[in-house]
């Protein structure tokens, strides 16, 4: 009995256990050996460059910008959208009312990166955005958001934390309220202010979840391409060209598969480091007691 | 709601500070809502207005015929056939091969699963963007490119995360009902159907959920797969639409409203389910 029940195991994984060769395993070590060749997706022949794509990415303009680029974008975007997540949580945590507001910070989360770029497009436009329409009403110069190369990554951190802000707040919420009450009350009772029972309760006892939060944020961070492509087209002069978006242009619009590919090992290379970095640090540091 | 909650506070006494919170908190919810109510009521301008300054907050003239207009223009119908039907699929079939395979990690335990479980959690680090270009050119060699089996075919048969996360609530479940089905003499295939299945039900609800907006929303794979704009999703209608139309503000609002609006409707009527299920989701991952 208990034999077949271990032999259906095969057939009960076997589905996604395919899926995972096909669309995973299969793939990685396929870019892995595209990324040794030079191939424009076409030919039948790869043919083998040895290491030259890794050597021409790190001298490509093109690629160091987008890297630069990415960088920038993940210093505006993560630390403020997961600092002003939690204190958004924090604040709705007991606060009435806290259903209705949720549902509002909520909102953006589920629009769609698409929708989001375009209504934002419209909103920062330059000469007839609603935003430089109300600062021209307030006597206040018009600002150049998406079409300053100086500003332009910065607009689209600010429009990342509007559409992602929610997501992380209710990753906070279910985090803060995994935190018992009794140990507020055992605090007041001790005379511990609302700032010493934060600093010595609620941070604590939420470290696990911001840096969880933190990690995935800036994961997702340096794989930001949607609000790029739609916004900007990476511009003005590349200055939101970000790094995901040299590897769909130099995979998709050059059709230079082989340096595509060493460009994307690149990206997962660097996504193995934050992550083992995450194992690593999880150990050490975060109290896991909640 | 909100008048309702201000009179509770009330009879507690209000402190200053909680009505600075609340202040702040409803400017929060302005800047969050406020873009989609601008993008509704640009849609009902007509182009002259849109661009007088000072703006105005209602339209002077309601124009209905952007609406019209944009569905002639692009065809959103089609985009959002498109969109549920493969949103659907993929979440249908992820729900199956995910508790399936959940279900052979978790209590199964075929030969091998302690070496193959890790590997699974491993390849929740490779990016998507790193696979697309092998992925791309074996849907190219499968003549797959352009239909819709593209998108569906990588999103429905796998997912480590949903593997993961279905694993963690089966192996939750206790062991003494399977025991006696066993028993019993019932077989594997019937125990998960009729035992597991039920047991799993809102587990497979929040996920079910996470699966289907990831899917609904997904940007890049639809952008390289397909190229026929008979084949686009609504979202890559709405980016495609946005090249076409780039100055034509009105008619692009009323465009990103038939986008956004229904979805959003949506939103509003199971808010609890969907934002409890990112939540049971999210935590976990």
């Amino acid at each position: 009995m208990n034999k077949t029940r271990k032999y259906w195991g095969f057939a009960f994984v076997a589905p996604q256990l395919i899926g995972l060769i096909l669309f995973s395993l299969v793939p990685l070590f396929q870019a892995f050996y595209i990324s040794f060749t030079k191939w424009d997706g076409m030919q039948p022949v790869k043919e083998w460059v040895g290491i030259n794509n890794y050597i021409e990415a790190f001298g490509n303009a093109d690629f160091v910008k987008s890297l630069i680029n990415t960088l920038k974008y993940t210093i505006y975007f993560v630390p403020l959208d997961v600092f002003l997540a939690l204190l958004i949580a924090m604040a709705l945590k007991n606060v009435a009312g806290r259903t209705i507001y949720r549902l509002f910070y909520f909102m953006p989360v589920v629009s769609g990166s698409v929708s989001v770029g375009v209504i934002w497009t419209w909103l920062l436009n330059s000469n007839t955005g609603l935003i430089n329409m109300l600062l021209k009403m307030m006597g206040l110069p018009m600002v150049p958001w998406l079409t300053d190369s100086k500003l332009v990554l910065i607009s689209i951190a600010v429009v990342s934390i509007w559409w992602n802000v929610g997501y992380n707040m209710v990753i906070f919420l279910a985090g803060l309220q995994n935190i018992p009450q009794t140990y507020y009350e055992a605090a007041a009772i001790d005379g511990a202010t609302k700032l010493m029972q934060f600093r010595h309760i609620t941070l604590p006892m939420v470290s696990s979840t911001t840096f969880f939060t933190l990690i995935t944020t800036i994961i997702s961070s340096f794989q930001v391409f949607d609000q790029a492509f739609i916004m900007t087209k990476g511009g003005p002069a590349k200055a939101s060209y970000t790094f995901v978006y040299h590897i769909y242009e130099s995979a998709f619009q050059k059709f230079q598969m082989g340096y595509a590919s060493a460009s994307a090992m690149v990206l997962f290379v660097i996504i193995l480091i934050i992550t083992a970095f995450q194992m690593w640090a999880s150990k050490k540091w975060v109290n896991y007691d909640v | 709601m909100m008048s309702s909650a201000v009179m509770t506070k009330k009879r507690k006494k209000i402190s200053p500070g909680t009505i600075v919170l609340h202040i702040i908190l409803i400017l929060g919810s302005i800047i969050m809502v406020f873009p989609f109510l601008w993008t509704v009521l640009s849609s009902f301008k007509n182009l002259g207005e849109i661009f007088t300054f000072p703006p105005t907050f209602f339209p002077k003239e309601w124009v209905f015929s952007n609406f019209p207009r944009s569905f002639t223009a692009m065809p959103f119908d089609r985009a959002y056939f498109n969109s549920i039907y493969i949103a659907v699929i993929v979440t249908v079939l992820q729900l199956i091969t995910a508790s399936m395979a959940g279900y052979a990690f978790g209590k199964l335990k075929f030969p091998g699963h302690n070496i193959l479980f890790p590997i699974f959690l491993a390849t929740m680090m490779i990016p998507a963007q790193v696979v697309m270009i092998p992925i791309f050119n074996t849907m190219k060699a499968l003549g797959l490119l352009n239909t819709h089996w593209s998108i569906i075919l990588p999103a429905a048969l796998f997912n480590a995360f949903g593997v993961f996360l279905l694993r963690q609530f089966i192996m939750g479940l206790p062991d003494d009902l399977e025991e006696a089905a066993v028993v019993d003499g019932a077989s594997t295939p019937r125990i998960f159907v009729q035992i597991i299945f039920p047991l799993i039900r809102s587990s497979l609800a929040a996920f079910g959920i996470f699966v289907f907006l990831g899917q609904w929303n997904n940007f890049l794979y639809p952008l390289i797969f397909l190229n026929d704009p008979k084949t686009y999703t609504v979202p890559l209608l709405l980016a495609y639409f946005k090249g076409q139309y780039a100055t034509e503000y009105p008619l692009l609002m009323a465009g990103t409203v038939i986008a956004v609006i229904p979805v959003l409707i949506i939103y509003l009527i199971f808010q609890k389910q969907i934002i409890a299920g990112i939540a049971i989701t999210g935590m976990k991952s």
